[in-house]
């Protein structure tokens, strides 16, 4: 660069005068020069080697032969294959069995802790632990069975969906249609007692008939719930919406049932999971702390 | 250097360098785009695709007005982590009734294009209302006044008609029953065969447990069938696209 400024004097002149400023005539760096005719020649052979001419049907492929579409199935083929030998195997092992299998227990548990986290926390919380009206995963308080299986089968076919004919679904009628108001402060209240409550003891007397002609065929005589119908225990202290007055009022009156997608890819192809996945998510769940 | 020469003129001429400016950049933009229009392996033509049904679209403006795109992109890319955590990824088909597209390019919240029929119709509901109550570690606000705003079907035939001009294949019957149409999808109960004949796989359900029709019920229309509509069970995509 020094050199340069001393040679200042010594560089011809573009002959431009204005107001008596000159202006130099340097040449551009060599250089500079070269990567110019080089992007030049990179940029032609881009084109040649990525598709990019239009033509009249078609553009041209290119002589690389290169496809996001390949390139994404590739790479999913690619881990699909690493994984290939467990999860086949998981795929079509009988669950029960699973934990016997030390080391594809531990693979589904990790994939399942994965799949809950992107497809199933944003209803049941990201520990898990469910929130008002999206059943905790934790406990040992299962509306439809708590085994590895029944929980493969709630998340292949969800609850009370259309997406798949093989649904759990039952739901509860809204009394508010079938019973007088008073009844149903009666039978509130009688839930009220069997929950270990405070509750108004001539109406819980009351209520324990209506309970009994009304409630008892799905929650059970003693409000013990009932898996087959989703019916959840009414006699421990664990809710699923609230177990105060008011709200046990509301769910008597309007009926409550919440609604879970169908998971497996059967029903919803292209997003759903795959019966690998599914097996892995229930394992997953299942070791949670409340499994059975 | 005579062709270096002529080029003075345009340099020493203002008006004349902007319409040969003009020109080059004409020159480039048609080489660009026009072939997307004509170009076989650009327009990929895919079954299931329909128009919006009316209370979808108005669902689709709510989303608009709203700015769920600022947030939340619509466009699953071509990448293993992206198919395995949204589903098969979007296909230029799937937006090709948008006016204009949702494809965003921020992801403060989880991309939407196949957010159709993976949580209940509650949950959004619950979601929408107040998002910390089911994820509390979202940073989306809350849009309860969703559920107290009633709409009515008033304009969604001038809506169905500016979309048909810019090239969305409405026909006369489905503009003519477009009022119908949008009531009858937050009804289960009603008679909505011949909804769901014009527009497959809309969802009809009476969206969030209210009588009345409120931009609740459309917005959530609207999300329930996003993605849904190309069944992936049959569709091969061509890998050289």
């Amino acid at each position: 660069m020094s050199k340069k400024t001393q040679d200042k004097h010594e560089v011809e002149t573009t002959g431009h005068s204005w107001d008596g400023i000159e202006e130099y005539n340097n040449p551009l760096p060599r250089w500079w020069v070269w990567v110019f005719y080089a992007t030049i020649v990179w940029g032609i052979w881009y084109t040649i080697a990525y598709p990019a001419w239009p033509m009249l049907k078609g553009a041209t492929a290119g002589y690389l032969g290169f496809s996001t579409r390949a390139d994404v199935a590739a790479d999913i083929a690619a881990v699909e294959e690493q994984n290939a030998a467990l999860t086949t195997e998981l795929a079509s092992i009988d669950l029960t069995t699973l934990a016997d299998n030390a080391e594809l227990h531990q693979f589904a548990i990790n994939g399942g802790a994965a799949v809950f986290r992107a497809n199933c926390s944003q209803c049941h919380g990201s520990g898990a632990a469910g929130a008002k009206g999206y059943p905790n995963l934790l406990d040992n308080d299962w509306l439809w069975g708590g085994s590895i299986e029944d929980i493969a089968f709630t998340v292949t076919h969800g609850i009370r969906n259309d997406q798949s004919g093989d649904a759990r679904w039952v739901e509860m009628p809204a009394f508010g249609d079938i019973l007088e108001e008073g009844e149903i402060d009666a039978v509130v209240n009688h839930v009220l007692s069997i929950s270990g409550q405070e509750a108004d003891a001539t109406l819980a007397a009351a209520g324990e008939t209506v309970f009994l002609d009304n409630c008892a065929s799905c929650h059970g005589d003693a409000g013990e719930g009932n898996r087959d119908f989703g019916a959840p225990t009414l006699n421990d202290a664990i809710w699923l919406y609230g177990g105060d007055f008011d709200t046990l009022k509301e769910t008597v009156t309007k009926a409550r049932f919440g609604v879970m997608p169908a998971w497996s890819e059967e029903f919803r192809p292209g997003v759903g999971l795959t019966a690998a996945e599914i097996n892995a998510v229930a394992a997953y769940v299942h070791q949670l702390g409340g499994g059975e | 250097m005579g062709i270096l020469d002529r080029h003075k003129v345009l340099e020493k001429n203002a008006t004349l360098l902007l319409i040969g400016s003009l020109a080059v950049v004409t020159i480039g933009g048609i080489v660009e785009i026009a072939p997307l229009f004509y170009l076989e392996n650009t327009i990929e033509d895919v079954e299931g695709v329909r128009p919006y049904s009316p209370l979808e679209l108005a669902g689709r403006e709510i989303y608009i007005r709203e700015g769920c795109y600022v947030c939340h992109s619509q466009m699953i890319r071509p990448m293993r982590d992206e198919v395995e955590r949204y589903g098969h990824y979007s296909l230029a088909a799937e937006s090709k009734y948008d006016h204009p597209f949702q494809w965003g390019s921020k992801r403060t919240g989880p991309d939407l294009a196949r957010v159709g029929g993976r949580y209940s119709d509650e949950w959004h509901v619950d979601h929408l209302t107040d998002p910390q109550s089911v994820v509390p570690e979202s940073v989306m606000p809350k849009y309860g006044f969703l559920s107290n705003a009633i709409i009515e079907p008033t304009y969604i035939t001038d809506l169905m008609e500016t979309h048909a001009i810019v090239g969305v294949p409405y026909t006369e019957e489905m503009i003519a029953e477009a009022q119908a149409d949008f009531l009858v999808q937050v009804d289960p109960d009603g008679d909505y065969d011949a909804l769901v004949e014009r527009y497959p796989g809309a969802v009809v359900s009476n969206f969030d447990g209210q009588e009345a029709v409120t931009e609740m019920d459309a917005l959530i229309a609207y999300l329930q069938m996003l993605g849904t509509l190309v069944d992936f069970s049959t569709f091969t995509p061509d890998a050289s696209r």
